[in-house]
């Protein structure tokens, strides 16, 4: 990217001045070399995004920023419903909630690596994963409705789980003020047959062992030390979002003039906070982000299954589960007034600091666990909210790695098998039924996950607790 | 990618892909808009798998409208998309009307068959990104971003 495009305000603070048609700046935390190999798709996304009816302090992106629609992977924008403020199904994106949640094992290494394969085995055959699988669990209209109100809370009622895990999902397991009447049929449809599904493309289910430990203290509180082994679980709201994020992104699109609406580009398609489709759209989105919440809730509980069988003497509470496609109701200090803000983060993390309300109390005093996914081959992080990043992001952080070179690229440079057979090597059992997708996954096809925890962490959006390396990968 | 020639000798129509960060470019190129389209649907299949391992074994009817033709290839994209994930299947012919803001079709694929197709990835929805419909040096060109 060309970094003459921006003031840097710090080491890792980059900031586009108001200009033109941008009712804010557009701000990127990342370090310098982040910022050069990012795309310059970057900075006119976030600019565009600046120029949003109602945005409030600034269009963010996070380290891990890149060419997304509309919105740019890695984009926090804020909205004030009070002066026009918009919300924008682009700016959510077509995956819904998808996130990342984490189990902790009782585990260390050798215990896995006893029962490696067996438990490798296991988990892909019970999981279903990939294009065409279908999970257990068929729903009917009146479950369609009760899952898509009660999300994860609905799956730990079914019996796929225990009322302590509820406590460590975001919004306790269930977001308020879903409206499955503002689903279609289409939405319902698609999703019918997919309740516990990882899906595919860069979802995955990883048994990780945690080979850093960064902040002793904070890892304390996580029940995380070196050595230990977790589940980490990375998928979404399936085709219920999808179908959802299409949909309003056609009526946002086709509404936007008589709303009176300009929009730069036609992929920012929005819609007025305070109007009927922006309501509907936050009443279908909400449903979304349940069944996101129950669908890993299913997902856990298959998890828990396996393990039963295999390691019995693996107990599998949750760490947390992070949504990092949203948008959220959120209170935050701008100007010196406290106001009730949407939050739009794509591909990114809530990170809120320590003290917040919101965290579960056994972790409040460490800040919100920030889960951060990275690539087969290379680890994922756990971080942790700081107190500092209300003020630079509104408590927002990086979500993943992010692509260093396209798929078809990637599929051209890699073989699945080769792939396979190396992580192989290095101790790393990778179970998929695509090997065409597992090589448009290569670790390599990823960016280096630690420059961008490292920015994140040196920015002050959130502090690395720990590094975690994948033992076994199921990848959809 | 290459471009995709169905029959070089007859006609334009062929299908690219595009580089795109994180998702994919779809591009298909025609002696009308229609076959643009059809050639669209092509290289999204193929964003999925091979699609000369997809055998037309089943057809089904599409039909579907928006306000303009770039919101309607958006349309027809993800009508494929809600089919493909329903029915669970792929696609690999295609035949296209355009009737004002109006699209008929139909689309002829069979099941997928995870050890045949090895499908890659999962297509979410036909985004507006480089979202296009026009002519181009004297043929059409249909072409999107589709996140994956």
């Amino acid at each position: 990217m060309d970094l003459t495009l921006f003031t840097r305000r710090s080491d890792y603070e980059w900031e586009v001045r108001p200009q033109g048609a941008m009712r804010v700046p557009a701000v990127i935390y990342a370090s310098e070399a982040l910022m050069r190999d990012m795309d310059n798709k970057v900075y006119e996304q976030a600019v565009n995004v600046a120029k949003l009816p109602g945005i409030v302090k600034a269009s963010y992106a996070m380290p891990d920023a890149h060419w997304g629609y509309g919105f740019p992977i890695g984009g926090v924008a804020a909205f004030d419903p009070d002066a026009g403020g918009v919300v924008s199904a682009g700016g959510v994106g077509f995956d819904i909630s998808c996130g990342v949640r984490c189990l902790h094992t009782g585990l260390v290494r050798a215990d896995v690596m006893a029962a490696q394969k067996t438990l490798a085995d296991a988990l892909y055959s019970r999981v279903p994963a990939g294009i065409g699988s279908t999970g257990l669990i068929h729903l009917n209209l009146d479950e369609m409705q009760a899952m898509l109100t009660g999300g994860a809370r609905w799956a730990v009622e079914r019996g796929w789980g225990v009322p302590e895990d509820l406590q460590r999902i975001e919004e306790q397991g269930q977001m308020k003020g879903a409206k499955p009447t503002q689903v279609s049929e289409k939405a319902k449809h698609r999703q019918r047959d997919e309740m516990g599904t990882l899906g595919s493309g860069n979802h995955y289910l990883e048994v990780q062992e945690v080979t850093a430990v960064f902040d002793e203290c904070n890892a304390r509180v996580f029940g995380l030390k070196k050595g230990d082994v977790v589940v980490m679980i990375h998928c979404g709201s399936r085709g219920l979002g999808h179908q959802i994020g299409t949909e309003f992104l056609k009526r946002m699109a086709v509404s936007a003039g008589q709303h009176a609406i300009r929009l730069p580009d036609r992929e920012l398609a929005c819609a007025p906070i305070n109007s009927d489709v922006g309501q509907e759209y936050l009443g279908a989105m909400r449903a979304a982000i349940n069944c996101a919440l129950a669908n890993r809730q299913i997902i856990t509980n298959l998890v828990r299954q396996v393990f039963a069988d295999v390691l019995p003497q693996a107990k599998l509470p949750l760490l947390y589960d992070v949504s990092h496609n949203t948008c959220k109701i959120e209170e935050h200090r701008t100007d010196g007034q406290l106001k009730k803000l949407y939050v739009h983060r794509k591909g990114a993390t809530r990170a809120f600091g320590p003290g917040h309300l919101d965290i579960p109390e056994a972790l409040r005093e460490a800040g919100q666990p920030v889960l951060i996914g990275g690539s087969m081959g290379t680890g994922s992080y756990v971080m942790a909210g700081t107190r500092g990043s209300e003020s630079l992001a509104f408590s927002s952080a990086c979500h993943g790695a992010g692509r260093a070179m396209s798929r078809h690229e990637a599929s051209r440079h890699w073989k699945g098998r080769q792939v396979v057979d190396e992580l192989a090597a290095r101790g790393i059992l990778i179970r998929s039924p695509s090997m065409r997708g597992v090589a448009e996954e290569a670790p390599s096809a990823y960016k280096d996950v630690s420059a961008v925890v490292d920015a994140a962490d040196l920015a002050g959006l959130a502090r690395k607790v720990a590094r975690l390396e994948p033992l076994v990968c199921i990848k959809g | 990618m290459q471009p995709h020639m169905e029959d070089p000798e007859k006609s334009t129509a062929r299908w690219e892909h595009f580089p795109h960060e994180a998702d994919v470019g779809i591009r298909g190129f025609g002696a009308t808009e229609a076959e643009a389209f059809e050639q669209a649907a092509l290289a999204m299949t193929a964003v999925v798998t091979d699609v000369r391992r997809v055998e037309a074994r089943e057809a089904i009817a599409i039909e579907c409208e928006a306000p303009d033709r770039e919101l309607l290839l958006a349309e027809w994209l993800n009508s494929l998309i809600y089919e493909m994930s329903t029915r669970r299947m792929l696609f690999s012919r295609f035949s296209v009307q355009l009737h004002g803001a109006r699209l008929h079709a139909q689309a002829w694929g069979e099941r997928v068959d995870s050890a045949r197709h090895q499908p890659a990835v999962e297509i979410k929805g036909a985004t507006y990104t480089a979202l296009r419909v026009a002519p181009v040096h004297g043929e059409w060109v249909a072409q999107t971003v589709v996140d994956v």
